[in-house]
């Protein structure tokens, strides 16, 4: 053994760790030329009877599907890398939602069926004016703002209490659940100001201009499309720094962690809100794009979904949380056109199988074929190599 | 705050005014300290200049009535190599657990140092004031390399915004080769710590101590499911630590004990049963009595 250090031959340590690959980035790249350029193109300025033409209804299904796959990776980071299980960030979706609901409500003026300034339930339950949470609704810069800040708010005090009485596990998602779901009866009574069961709908315009236009849901297509990228990009930057690490490093042995000198609370609390101001972004894309937001989105069966599409696609993949998005998703939609009563058999056994057979999710079994084809690495798996996020944790939840 | 929390809290407080009671009584003019020179007590800095890093006096502990530490004392000092015996369930995990701040004595003092009460530190903070501890269990991030795992537990910030633009300095790469080649896991760097063997996993759960740069090492059966060869390694290694580390080793492994100890300590139903070198205690009537007679 040597005992000095001075004689320490030289060890090959890996180096920095590249936001992505070179082949990633190109991905990168082609999915932003997709999203910004091509979609367009397709859908704006060639002709519906080409066979080229992108159609408006695939635009809105993609764009909807796109707000769905912010929320799983927003999932993927409390999930896959931290190993909280949250049943809840359907809330934080809908909030982000309701806020952009809101200030759509405004935009509706006097246009409403009764003429009046006040939205139309409002009228309807013989309202004389705005509620005070109702304040800052005309502002689109207010609206942008809040957007983040209250499920970012929300999910702090729940998660500073949560994390601080170290609760974990299964525990915790039925504390999400439970949450989601009284924020759902509170959103279904129409004295909380929310428009009742019916929420909010019949939208006019954004920002001034018409929201029902071709070009508005190809702009809000691309907005979208880009935030996607961008949280992607962001995601990954966090995954890779050492950040991310410790997040890892809590999910697989948090007690190893706190006597690394690591205080959890402050680690958790962090990703935690960033994943529910994600979602909150992704349900105020969603409900222009929609037009409708109701209570709906805070049933307990909205964010069971989420988990579910992160749970195909593969966890602590990044990628594959979005692609379990796309892909359960794009199932739902047709399938609720073909057999609509098989549905919810379908996403049951769906999530099912994957547990059973594919614990590591789609992503995890595309590494798996390519690894076997011999071929260089992942798109996005560098960090997670043959990493399965506890397996266990899925046979408990 | 958990009830145990605040009973454990309030209990503390009414000893502390006992105490305060009993000072007072005893003040004279000056204040009942007796003229000395000044010495700053530096904020994280332990104090060792009363000859211990670490000091445990009358702790008790129970779990559901069941008392598995009873009346505990003992002290070490600064870079001494103490070994610690005892039967099954004596109580040596949960002292550990009692020093690192995972478990709540009922009753009793922890001090680090003569200025440091541990009882009123958390786990992370304990970390931080330089006590290191590896698991009865290897514990280590399995889904991280073996690169990973050092970077994690090397001495620095430990803050959220810390962590998302930290990147090692040279420096902290040397100090990283240099403990991977202690831990002889030079070849493995790259690996994952799940794919290590149960022997490797207890070097490099010992490697993540090095990187913590402890003064105070706590060790938990770090030789069980070794090879003889990793054996005599860790012995070897503990015997270059001690003197710069004060190291704290419950092993069963007898050769082991034997291979480094001076000073070892037998405990038996959460307190000492005796104490002095290997060869002393192992003639010790009652210790050989609660080895055989179970
Ligand atoms: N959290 C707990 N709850 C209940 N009982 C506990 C708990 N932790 C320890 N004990 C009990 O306290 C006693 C002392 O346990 P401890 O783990 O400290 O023993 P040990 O000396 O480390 O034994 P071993 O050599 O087997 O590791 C045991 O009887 C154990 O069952
Ligand atoms: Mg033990």
């Amino acid at each position: 053994m040597q005992a000095t250090t001075s004689s320490t031959p030289a060890v090959q340590l890996p180096g920095r760790r590249p936001l992505l690959t070179r082949k990633g980035w190109g991905a990168f790249f082609a999915a932003l030329l997709a999203v910004c350029a091509l979609a367009p193109l397709l859908n704006l300025w060639v002709p519906p009877d080409s066979a080229f033409h992108l159609s408006d209804y695939a635009v809105a299904l993609l764009g909807k599907i796109m707000c769905y796959a912010i929320c799983a990776l927003a999932m993927d980071l409390i999930w896959g890398y931290t190993g909280i299980l949250s049943l809840g960030h359907g809330l934080f979706f809908a909030l982000g939602g309701y806020v952009m609901g809101m200030y759509l409500m405004r935009q509706i003026g006097t246009e409403g069926n009764y003429g009046s300034e006040l939205p139309d339930f409002m009228v309807f339950l013989d309202w004389k004016e705005l509620p005070w949470h109702w304040m800052l609704s005309d502002s689109f810069v207010a609206t942008l703002i809040l957007i983040v800040a209250v499920p970012g708010l929300l999910a702090f005090v729940f998660g500073w209490f949560a994390f601080r009485s170290r609760i974990k596990g299964v525990y915790f998602a039925i504390i999400t659940q439970a949450l989601t779901y009284a924020a759902m009866l509170l959103f279904f009574r129409n004295e909380t100001g929310f428009g009742g069961n019916n929420g909010f709908t019949d939208f006019k315009r954004i920002l001034g201009q018409p929201l029902a236009t071709q070009e508005m849901r190809m702009l809000l297509f691309v907005l979208t499309g880009c935030t996607l990228l961008g949280f992607f990009l962001l995601a990954r930057w966090l995954v890779r720094s050492k950040f991310g690490r410790v997040l890892q490093a809590i999910r697989d042995a948090e007690s190893r962690v706190m006597f690394s000198g690591y205080s959890p609370l402050p680690y958790k609390l962090t990703i935690w809100v960033i994943s529910a101001m994600m979602c909150g972004v992704a349900g105020a894309l969603y409900v222009p794009q929609v037009g409708i937001i109701n209570p709906g989105e805070m049933s307990p069966a909205a964010s069971i979904e989420i988990a579910v599409w992160a749970a195909v696609g593969g966890r602590g993949t990044l990628i594959g949380p979005i692609a379990g998005a796309f892909l359960v998703n794009g199932a739902k939609s047709w399938l609720t056109v073909v057999a609509p009563e098989f549905w919810l058999y379908f996403l049951g056994a769906l999530f099912i199988a994957v547990t059973l057979f594919l614990p590591q999710g789609i992503a995890g079994m595309a590494r798996k074929l390519r690894r076997s084809g011999g071929e260089a690495r992942p798109l996005a798996g560098t960090q997670a190599e043959d990493r399965s996020p506890a397996a266990k944790e899925e046979t408990r939840a | 705050m958990t009830p145990e929390l605040m009973k454990a809290g309030t209990a503390r407080f009414e000893r502390h005014l006992e105490r305060e009671a009993q000072r007072r009584a005893a003040l004279t003019e000056s204040g009942g300290r007796s003229a000395g020179y000044a010495r700053h007590a530096l904020a994280g800095e332990v104090d060792v200049t009363h000859g211990r890093i670490l000091y445990l006096e009358d702790v008790h502990v129970s779990f559901d009535g069941f008392k598995a530490i009873n009346g505990l004392n003992l002290d070490i000092a600064p870079g001494e190599l103490r070994c610690i015996i005892g039967p099954n369930g004596a109580g040596k995990t949960t002292m550990m657990d009692i020093i690192t701040g995972k478990t709540r004595p009922d009753k009793g003092t922890v001090f680090f140092g003569s200025t440091i009460d541990l009882l009123r530190h958390n786990e992370p903070q304990i970390a931080q004031l330089g006590i290191g501890r590896k698991f009865q269990k290897p514990t280590v991030f399995e889904q991280l390399s073996v690169f990973e795992n050092l970077e994690l537990a090397l001495k620095t910030h430990k803050g959220v915004k810390h962590s998302m633009f930290f990147q090692l300095d040279s420096a902290q790469r040397d100090r990283l080769a240099e403990v991977l080649h202690t831990i002889h896991l030079a070849g493995s760097v790259g690996r994952m710590a799940g794919e290590l063997s149960h022997g490797q996993k207890q070097w490099l759960e010992i490697g993540m101590l090095l990187m913590q740069d402890p003064k105070l090492l706590l060790l938990d059966e770090p030789v069980a499911g070794m090879t003889d060869e990793e054996t005599a390694r860790t012995a070897e290694l503990f015997l270059r630590l001690k003197g710069k580390h004060s190291l704290m080793v419950v092993e069963h492994d007898m050769h082991f004990i034997r291979a480094i100890s001076e000073k070892v300590t037998v405990l038996c139903d959460g307190s000492v049963l005796a104490e002095g070198t290997l060869d002393q205690v192992q003639a010790d009537e009652r210790v050989i009595e609660v080895y055989l007679g179970r």
